[in-house]
């Protein structure tokens, strides 16, 4: 133990320092050259560490990862598209597909309108209690998905109807006279993706809050009052007015929300790792990889994944140079 | 548009509105909103309450009923549980405890210093294609780190250095760079242009500037990144799966989740080895919540 605290601490000052040390050189290096050099250099004496960084553990290896879902499972043989043609013949992968849209549809959405609903009602309330209600609904943003996963677990909890429920979902269910269930295994509507779901979204309100509240609050006060003195009512004022100018708001947090439902992987893999029809993308990936041995199709799944969010990214960067336009 | 404008701007909007709400429209509708927020935070918090208290119950308890039954009997009140999950079983989360610090610190720092040299060259730097490679750094937020992990296992392998915490230290440096570059690139454009320019003209040299006064002015930003990087390194699962694995060098989310597929009936280790991990997130939660909103809010709010 004292031999991992030492190892961590050595890690930090070593790589503190050394990275330091890399950029300090790195300047020297530059300085020895003439004025006009030094200039042009410099910059890139600056970004190389960073630029290193993500082209060798982001860019090299998504490239990589394209060659890879090509070949078989450890690499060797070429097999053209088969890997593809196998994943969209197999209805386990087709079906981790669907959950993945079922994801995809409901959860931004829920996000937002959860994040407005509280960001709205919590505007009203005095300062203290509006800053302890967000707190509480922010909490579970610091707790991981792996816990958060646990704490659900054992509200779906299941215990056989002779004995005391152990778990709060079914033992709201038998106290209101129903039978209870094993809530995970529900798969009928896609129900226990459903109760999945409700672990994310229970994560991600808080982030969805804050910022749409932070909107909200940027609404220029003359707007709203130029909306009372011409008699609009509260609620006109509400999605006339607060919403549109909000709306920018509203998009980031459904697209930051859209990402990250995306690739989910945690949360299933915790709950039900994919049994009884819940799995996705990012846990068939897993279990691509590490059941199957297989990184022919693991590669091919995460190649799906990745043409599934170039729309997103295309959208982001069409974003970003608008905002940039604006500066 | 700066921090303490928004602030101010906010609280006059607050008392604009509370002015109103006060004059006319409704007592009723504030009672309202009251009632819905108070039912809303009680939803929230009920399903971690209820893992805290299983945690604090013994075994037959926990695992009998439900933990609500604890307030009937709170005598049976026990610590057992946390010192049977920080020491024995395959879960040792004492051990996997030191693990996840030598993962996220490390994790957490390293890239902060590298991103913000980055963010200042993209920032105050004149160089051909800098718009080019901003935008790359942009697309790459999106790109999921799934992308990267196939590759990156073989080439540790061949590197022989799986299941080492360096792995972890490299992937995550890498992985948080375009966030990290980015937020830290937005706030250091809304820094005053004029303080660095006569800077220059005092004869201070770009690394200088850099270390005497970008750093300082740049604070509140690299604060908030390492909230935000710690939480994430700290939570993440799938990355210290595929690159540490179950072995000596496990991590807590690694050890709760195979207890939750091993121990499925264990409670009260589940419960307290849970909260045991969710401990010192919330501990930096709480205490640097300020920083966080603030930074979440800066990088996204433009409008």
């Amino acid at each position: 133990m004292a031999e991992k605290i030492s190892l961590a601490l050595v890690a930090v000052v070593v790589g503190v320092l050394g990275a330091m040390a890399v950029y300090w050189v790195l300047n020297k290096l530059v300085e020895l050259l003439p004025t006009k050099w030094e200039q042009r250099f410099k910059p890139f004496a600056f970004l190389l560490p960073a630029l290193g960084a993500i082209t060798m553990f982001l860019i090299y290896p998504a490239f990589t990862t394209v060659y890879a879902s090509l070949f078989n499972d450890d690499s060797s043989v070429f097999v053209g598209l088969k890997n593809y043609q196998r994943l969209f013949t197999n209805d386990v992968f087709l079906s981790s597909l669907l959950n993945n849209v079922l994801w995809i549809v409901f959860v931004p959405a829920l996000c937002v309108i959860f994040g407005l609903l509280v960001a709205v009602l919590a505007d009203r309330l005095s300062p203290t209690k509006e800053k302890v209600a967000k707190s509480i609904i922010f909490l579970p943003m610091a707790i991981s998905m792996v816990g958060a996963s646990t704490i659900w677990k054992l509200v779906y909890e299941f215990k056989p109807a002779a004995s005391p429920q152990i778990g709060l979902l079914n033992q709201l269910l038998v106290t209101f006279g129903g039978q209870p269930q094993t809530w995970l295994q529900f798969e009928d509507f896609s129900f226990n993706t459903f109760l999945l779901m409700i672990v994310y979204i229970w994560t991600s309100v808080g982030y969805s809050m804050v910022l749409l509240s932070a909107a909200i609050k940027g609404v220029p006060v003359d707007t709203i009052e130029a909306g009372r003195i011409d008699g609009a009512t509260e609620r006109k004022i509400f999605f006339q007015i607060i919403v549109p100018q909000a709306w920018p708001t509203v998009i980031v947090v459904f697209i930051t929300v859209l990402i990250g439902v995306m690739k989910v992987f945690d949360i299933v893999y915790a709950m039900t790792n994919g049994n009884f029809n819940t799995d996705v993308i990012g846990n068939a990936f897993y279990n691509a990889m590490f059941t199957d041995l297989d990184r022919g199709k693991a590669s091919a799944i995460v190649v799906v994944l990745m043409v599934a969010i170039i729309p997103v990214l295309v959208y982001q960067v069409r974003q970003f140079r608008e905002q940039e336009a604006n500066r | 548009m700066s921090t303490t404008a928004t602030a101010v701007k906010a609280k006059a909007a607050k008392a604009a509105r509370g002015s109103t709400t006060a004059a006319g429209v409704g007592a009723k509708g504030t009672w309202i909103a009251e009632t819905v927020v108070v039912m809303l935070c009680f939803l929230w918090l009920v399903p971690t309450f209820g893992l805290l208290v299983t945690s604090f119950r013994p075994g037959d308890d926990a695992n009998s009923t439900g933990w609500w039954n604890f307030f009937a009997n709170p005598l049976s009140f026990t610590m057992e549980n946390y010192s049977a999950v920080l020491t024995s079983g395959d879960s040792q989360m004492g051990k996997a405890f030191i693990n996840s610090l030598a993962v996220a610190v490390p994790a957490t720092i390293i890239p902060i210093l590298i991103a913000a040299f980055a963010a200042y060259a993209f920032t105050f730097m004149e160089f051909p294609g800098r718009d080019v490679i901003f935008i790359v750094v942009v697309g790459l937020l999106v790109v999921p780190n799934q992308v990267a992990l196939v590759p990156l296992s073989v080439l540790f392998q061949n590197w022989g250095i799986q299941g080492q915490f360096v792995t972890v230290w490299l992937a995550h440096t890498g992985f948080g760079m375009p966030l990290a570059v980015y937020i830290l690139r937005n706030y250091m454009a809304t820094l005053p242009k004029s303080v660095i320019e006569s800077a220059t003209i005092d004869g201070a040299s770009h690394f200088q500037t850099f270390w005497r006064l970008i750093i300082p002015m740049s604070v509140p930003a690299l604060a908030s990144f390492a909230i935000f990087q710690f939480l994430w390194v700290w939570n993440d699962l799938l990355v210290a799966l595929i690159f540490l694995g179950q072995g000596d060098n496990m991590v807590m989310t690694i050890s709760l989740a195979g207890m939750l597929g091993s121990r499925g009936n264990n409670w009260q280790l589940l419960t307290s080895g849970a909260f045991l991990s969710m401990l010192l997130p919330l501990v930096v939660f709480f205490s640097l919540q300020r920083f966080f909103i603030r930074g979440m809010t800066a990088g996204a709010v433009k409008g």
